[in-house]
């Protein structure tokens, strides 16, 4: 992968090998990003925003959706994914097996 | 509430959908900074766990053309559109992963096409690196088009300003962020789409008085007790898909199944991003889980719309199938979870469009440019190369989009470059990794007398020479006579060129060895969980199983 200068016509990619170089650059990418965070913080976010516009939802809407409190349903279902994923972060920081 | 598809959007709904496009966009920019090479720009560093691949492979594939399309089929169609899933899907995804990947992840190939340069010669790879650039940009196309047109119908936003702004976002973070931006951006929306998508099952369901409430009404509606089974009458075609068990289980469960899965390189790309052997192989399997269960929010709702919304199915205008989703979010989605499913909606347009983009621009750098182009650069003169691309292919998918507005049907339009670009190729792909004898020439004519008989047969079916039922029935006859032309080609001239030493295919090829499963396997992956036979075998009884019930 790092035979960059070579004839990719003529270089077979696989002499390349898994070097220290090569491992590390890999878990300071993994590092450097951790896609749970995000989802965590959407998910927090939209239940929090959807689960309060479920708390003071009028009977038009609930009408709307055949009577379930979907709004409230949905933020709690959100908030609680969202946690999940923080918290799966926050026990296991970096996959690291 | 019977006018027209317009929503009533909330400024709230606007801020969920706001907040989405922010995080988006901020993904893209955090992803940045992970790139130093173009392998962490196209393929991630390779550096990527099977869960997130895992899902990204199935949100790679989750487009809203997908999704609207799938309901659609489930109001026209019945349960059986639930082959497109069971049969049309999972046996695919795992093939991928068992047989296929160890060729793939261990030849350490960074494109589809550069697989068919080592297996056969420059010529099969710069034609497949062609058909596969120029598909990917009419696909990307036509997702834009159906983005604009479901934007101009639910938000009131004119055509070109959604496909503006749509392009814009997608084509802003890959060329910041590269693949990971697009493969974290997928996983996000694997779950902001299922977000959007579930309460709508749910409020349905409850209106039409649960599954069997939706099972009675089905039976009473035009569907009738045909709408409720998959293998019933596929003796002769006389059910709602028209197609005998013959062409389910040949033609979509392994041509169009097995071409889409396993050669697509948008899907592909996924899964050489993972980590290590391990990781890639796991990676179709991980998504087959999730894929087998998609039908609950996408048949479902559409069955649901069939027996409630007066008069779906109509010819034009807004009742048409394709419509079911978005008229059940005006029916039933109070604001809150209506702008989580137009997020949803948006997301999944997004989605399908990133993974075409990413694709083309892996091609266009590593195939296309390095190869034939401009050689021995510098690698950074590649990344370079690679942002570029990724601008010119949203350039040109804004022009491909208006080429997609000129088919009226534009489910078809994707079936018939499907059959055009995909059968060929995988027919070629799988004569080639399992057939150790069949020559770099032979691979390069089959690839292209294929790509030509169903390019030919789309022609002569406009033309109205050729006389086929249906467009979906010519895209069905296209896919077969490519893969027909193949296999011809093929074994008439592997024995007059010359063949290349097995030496040289080792890794490449079945029964050659070389391709070693487990040469980088981590601590874990050992562990009985995580074998993708496994893993792989449970899902595809689990498939099996699941038509029990609708037999």
């Amino acid at each position: 992968m790092e035979d960059d200068n070579r004839a990719p016509g003529e270089a077979p990619m696989d002499e390349a090998p898994v070097d220290g170089a090569e491992q590390e650059r890999r878990s300071a990418a993994a590092r450097l990003f951790d896609i749970r965070r995000v989802i965590g913080g959407l998910f927090v976010a939209y239940g929090v925003i959807v689960g309060l516009i479920g708390l003071f939802d009028g009977s038009a809407a609930i009408e709307k959706a055949e009577g379930i409190r979907i709004n409230l349903w949905a933020g709690l279902a959100m908030l609680a994914l969202g946690l999940g994923f923080l918290l799966w972060q926050w026990l296991r920081p970096v996959d690291r097996e | 509430m019977d006018g027209g598809l317009r929503l009533d959007m909330d400024a709230l709904d606007y801020v969920i959908l706001a907040l989405y496009f922010v995080t988006v966009l901020g993904v893209g920019i955090a992803a940045r900074r992970a790139i130093r090479t173009s392998v962490d720009f196209f393929l991630s560093g390779r550096s990527l766990p099977a869960w997130v691949t895992g899902l990204a492979f199935v949100s790679a594939n989750l487009g809203a053309l997908e999704i609207m399309g799938m309901a659609a089929n489930g109001a026209q169609y019945g349960l059986m559109t639930l082959h497109y899933y069971w049969i049309g899907a999972i046996p695919a995804m795992v093939f991928l992963g068992i047989v296929m990947m160890p060729f793939y992840y261990g030849s350490k190939v960074r494109s589809v096409p550069e697989y068919l340069r080592l297996r056969f010669n420059r010529p099969a790879h710069l034609l497949n690196a062609l058909s596969f650039a120029i598909a990917q940009v009419l696909i990307a196309g036509v997702n834009l088009y159906a983005l604009a047109l479901i934007m101009q119908a639910l938000l009131g936003w004119p055509l070109w300003v959604s496909i503006v702004v749509g392009a814009l976002i997608v084509l802003a973070y890959i060329t910041v962020g590269g693949l990971s931006s697009a493969i974290y951006n997928e996983v996000l929306q694997f779950f902001v789409i299922l977000a959007g998508l579930i309460p709508i099952t749910i409020i349905g369901l409850v209106k039409v008085g649960g599954v069997d409430g939706l099972w009675d009404r089905v039976r009473g509606s035009d569907l009738g007790e045909a709408g409720l089974h998959t293998w019933a009458d596929t003796g002769s075609s006389a059910n709602p898909l028209g197609a005998s068990w013959i062409g389910i289980v040949f033609g979509l469960g392994f041509v169009l199944s097995f071409g889409y899965w396993t050669t697509n390189f948008a899907e592909v790309q996924r899964a050489i991003s993972a980590k290590n052997m391990s990781a890639a192989r796991r990676t179709p399997i991980i998504a087959a889980y999730p894929k087998m269960f998609i039908p609950l929010v996408t048949v479902i709702p559409g069955l649901i719309a069939v027996v409630t919304v007066n008069g779906l199915g109509a010819e034009t205008g807004d009742l048409t199938y394709n419509n079911a989703i978005p008229l059940l979010m005006r029916d039933l989605l109070p604001t809150g979870v209506l702008g989580v499913a137009v997020t949803g909606l948006l997301a999944s347009f997004m989605a399908g469009m990133a993974a075409n983009v990413s694709g083309f621009n892996t091609v266009f750098t590593y195939d296309i440019w390095q190869a034939y182009v401009r050689r021995d650069r510098p690698d950074g003169y590649y990344l370079r190369v690679g942002r570029i691309a990724t601008v010119a292919g949203v350039l040109v998918g804004i022009g491909t989009a208006f080429i997609a507005a000129g088919f009226n049907n534009i489910m078809n339009y994707i079936q018939m470059l499907f059959s055009v670009f995909n059968a060929p190729l995988f027919a070629t792909f799988i004569i080639g990794m399992f057939w150790k004898r069949m020559t770099a020439w032979a691979g390069f004519w089959s690839l292209l007398t294929g790509t030509a008989g169903a390019l030919a047969t789309y022609l002569l079916y406009e033309a109205g020479v050729l006389p086929f039922d249906s467009d979906l029935e010519e895209s069905f006859w296209g896919a077969g006579i490519a893969f027909g032309l193949v296999v011809v080609v093929a074994a008439i001239l592997t024995p007059l060129t010359p063949g290349r030493p097995e030496d040289e295919l080792r890794g490449l090829v079945y029964g050659l060895g070389g391709a070693d499963a487990q040469g980088d396997m981590l601590a874990g992956d050992a562990r009985w969980y995580r074998s993708p036979i496994l893993l792989g075998g449970i899902a595809v009884l689990l498939a099996a199983l699941f038509y029990l019930p609708v037999l």
